[in-house]
């Protein structure tokens, strides 16, 4: 009962010194009554920080109130002390224990549920990666709310936008939840910075649940170039490289000469050119670079839906009525095997 | 064990070939008059289903494979699809026309016939690509406190009712191996769904539909989620063509992107 009411005379004093702060005391008048707590659910892979669940805190710093981190698995204190540098932050809950190493949803969901409950936290917030993914929904099951997925905005501390179908509509929807469970798109939200915060850190609770899985193995792609979901340029290739060998003798150099991350569409994958893990699309990777060049990619929806919010689009392409035209900002008309070769040359020198 | 009984939800969304318009009163996108098809992924399930009991993966067989989708009246034409695929008998959960069930109701109907029909196995499409929530299989996981594998890419089953699952995650994929009973939501790369024939669609119209409502199966699925507004994205202008490749990394530099 004591740190509950601790908690609570907390809030309200700080929901008191919001409401005299100027600017926000309107927003602040809602807040009023349950001052907004988020939990950033921060993912670690082998003792490392992942930089592309930053996001979540970057979205819970636009809805205000205070911010928790919450990371969990074996040794944590040496990852716990670098979320704990992330700026926004204000307290980090570690909880040291390698069955969550590997974050299997069925025990780390119960973990998230109880350490949420204790917290009281108003919003749960996490990347839409495939941690995310595959942990939050089973999270708000448990809560019984209803998830908001891989939103691109905040309108205000209930009111989330959208995309649907693709990305060929926008929906902005209103939550009735006590509790907010959300998955954020990563290119729509940077990443907060790693230094600059001094959070402290306590012990979460460690429900010990059960899990029914185990887990067995991975196969990751290695690659030396940049992270295909936070790349600054993008180089893509589609159905038109014909072959893997043709792929990867085309578009790697092409990608070398410009510093970039190698991305495919669906046929590309489909046909065996790239790994699963490089399509860009609706059911791939979501990319928001600051070039976009394709080869060989013509841009059916289910493409741009993944690519469309680059900042410049570039295309070459032999057909010239292809739609990915409509969207490039720099297209070329040719094939691919003289330009593409011919661009990488040029970059190079 | 007996066999497997499977459960194979499927959700009748437009057709993914149709660009969505969103409606003039900025609403929902404009579904009257608009091709409709079972969702992508729900067709990978289903082919997966059929797949256990053709090829015999699980050594006590299947017993029995029921399609499901909560959706308006027409949505019983998604079910005869999935039926001439190969599922044995469809759940009907019927909504009005325009009613949309949050991924948490479905996650709830699907609960409850799970418990009616016994089932061991439930094989969801990971995501439907008019929400593209990507919600539903994991609630379901998370309700009944089942083992989940998603974005699967690969089932395979072992003895002992083991079911190891490779999973595409992000930068590759993982494999993880759990119990029946087992949650999946399935990925593209899984498998390629068959057409259905003419003599199964035959067929199919004379296998079952149970047509029911939420409350037959005494659950609540009012919204939590209201939608305020849809839009159409802002449109993107193409920049034009270029003559040469001279051209393209004159325009880049220009455009700033090198």
């Amino acid at each position: 009962m004591i740190p509950r009411i601790g908690n609570s005379v907390l809030r309200s004093a700080r929901s008191q010194l919001k409401s005299h702060s100027g600017p926000t005391y309107v927003a602040s008048l809602s807040a009023f009554s349950r001052l907004l707590s988020s939990l950033a659910v921060l993912e670690q892979k082998d003792g490392k920080l992942l930089q592309g669940a930053l996001g979540s805190v970057t979205a819970a710093q636009k809805l205000g109130g205070s911010i928790t981190g919450f990371i969990a698995g074996s040794n944590i204190k040496a990852v716990a002390e670098e979320a704990a540098k992330v700026k926004g932050i204000e307290k980090i809950i570690a909880v040291d224990n390698a069955s969550y190493d590997k974050g299997l949803p069925e025990n780390y969901a119960p973990l998230l549920v109880e350490n949420i409950k204790k917290g009281g936290f108003t919003h749960i917030l996490a990347g839409h990666s495939a941690f995310g993914k595959s942990l939050m929904p089973r999270v708000a099951a448990l809560l019984d709310v209803q998830q908001i997925s891989d939103i691109t905005a905040i309108e205000d501390e209930k009111t989330f936008v959208r995309p649907i179908y693709a990305g060929n509509a926008i929906a902005t929807v209103e939550s009735s939840d006590d509790i907010k469970v959300i998955t954020i798109r990563g290119t729509a939200f940077a990443a907060a910075e790693t230094e600059g915060g001094s959070a402290s850190i306590e012990d979460g609770v460690d429900s010990n649940a059960e899990c029914a899985t185990e887990w067995v193995s991975e196969q990751l792609s290695k690659s030396d170039r940049p992270d295909l979901a936070t790349a600054g340029k993008v180089v893509s290739g589609g159905r038109g490289l014909k072959s893997k060998e043709e792929f990867d003798r085309v578009m790697l150099p092409l990608a070398d000469a410009l510093g970039a991350a190698i991305g495919a569409s669906r046929a590309a994958v489909d046909s065996g050119y790239a790994d699963n893990s490089l399509q860009v699309g609706q059911t791939g990777k979501i990319v928001a670079p600051q070039l976009y060049l394709c080869a060989g990619i013509s841009g059916a929806i289910q493409h741009l839906a993944g690519m469309k919010d680059s900042k410049v689009i570039a295309a070459i392409n032999k057909d010239a009525d292809a739609p990915i035209f409509q969207v490039a900002d720099v297209g070329l008309v040719g094939d691919l095997f003289d330009k593409v070769p011919e661009l990488t040359e040029k970059l190079n020198k | 064990m007996s066999g497997l009984r499977i459960l194979v939800p499927i959700k009748r969304v437009i057709d993914y070939a149709v660009k969505p318009r969103v409606n003039k009163a900025q609403t929902a996108v404009e579904t009257a008059g608009v091709k409709h098809s079972m969702n992508p992924f729900d067709e990978l399930s289903i082919e997966e289903s059929v797949r256990i009991r053709e090829k015999k993966s699980f050594p006590h067989g299947v017993a029995e494979i029921i399609a499901f989708t909560a959706g308006p009246p027409k949505s019983a034409d998604i079910l005869r699809t999935a039926m001439a695929m190969g599922a044995d008998r469809s759940i009907h959960v019927e909504f009005k026309d325009g009613e949309e069930i949050e991924p948490l109701g479905v996650a709830k109907l699907l609960q409850a016939v799970v418990k009616k029909e016994k089932i061991d196995l439930v094989v969801l499409g990971k995501q439907s690509i008019d929400d593209d929530s990507s919600q539903t299989g994991q609630m379901l996981a998370g309700l009944l406190n089942w083992p989940q594998a998603t974005q699967a890419s690969n089932v395979g089953f072992g003895g002992d009712k083991k079911i190891t699952v490779e999973k595409e995650v992000d930068g590759g994929t993982e494999t993880v191996r759990g119990t029946i009973p087992m949650i999946i939501t399935t990925d593209l790369r899984l498998n390629e769904p068959r057409y259905a024939s003419l003599p199964n669609i035959m067929k199919a119209k004379k296998k079952k539909i149970d047509k029911m409502s939420a409350s037959d199966l005494g659950v609540d699925v009012a919204r939590r989620l209201k939608t305020l507004k849809v839009i159409e994205p802002p449109p993107r202008q193409g920049g034009g063509k270029v003559e040469d490749v001279d051209g393209m990394i004159a325009k880049l530099k220009e455009l700033g992107a090198i």
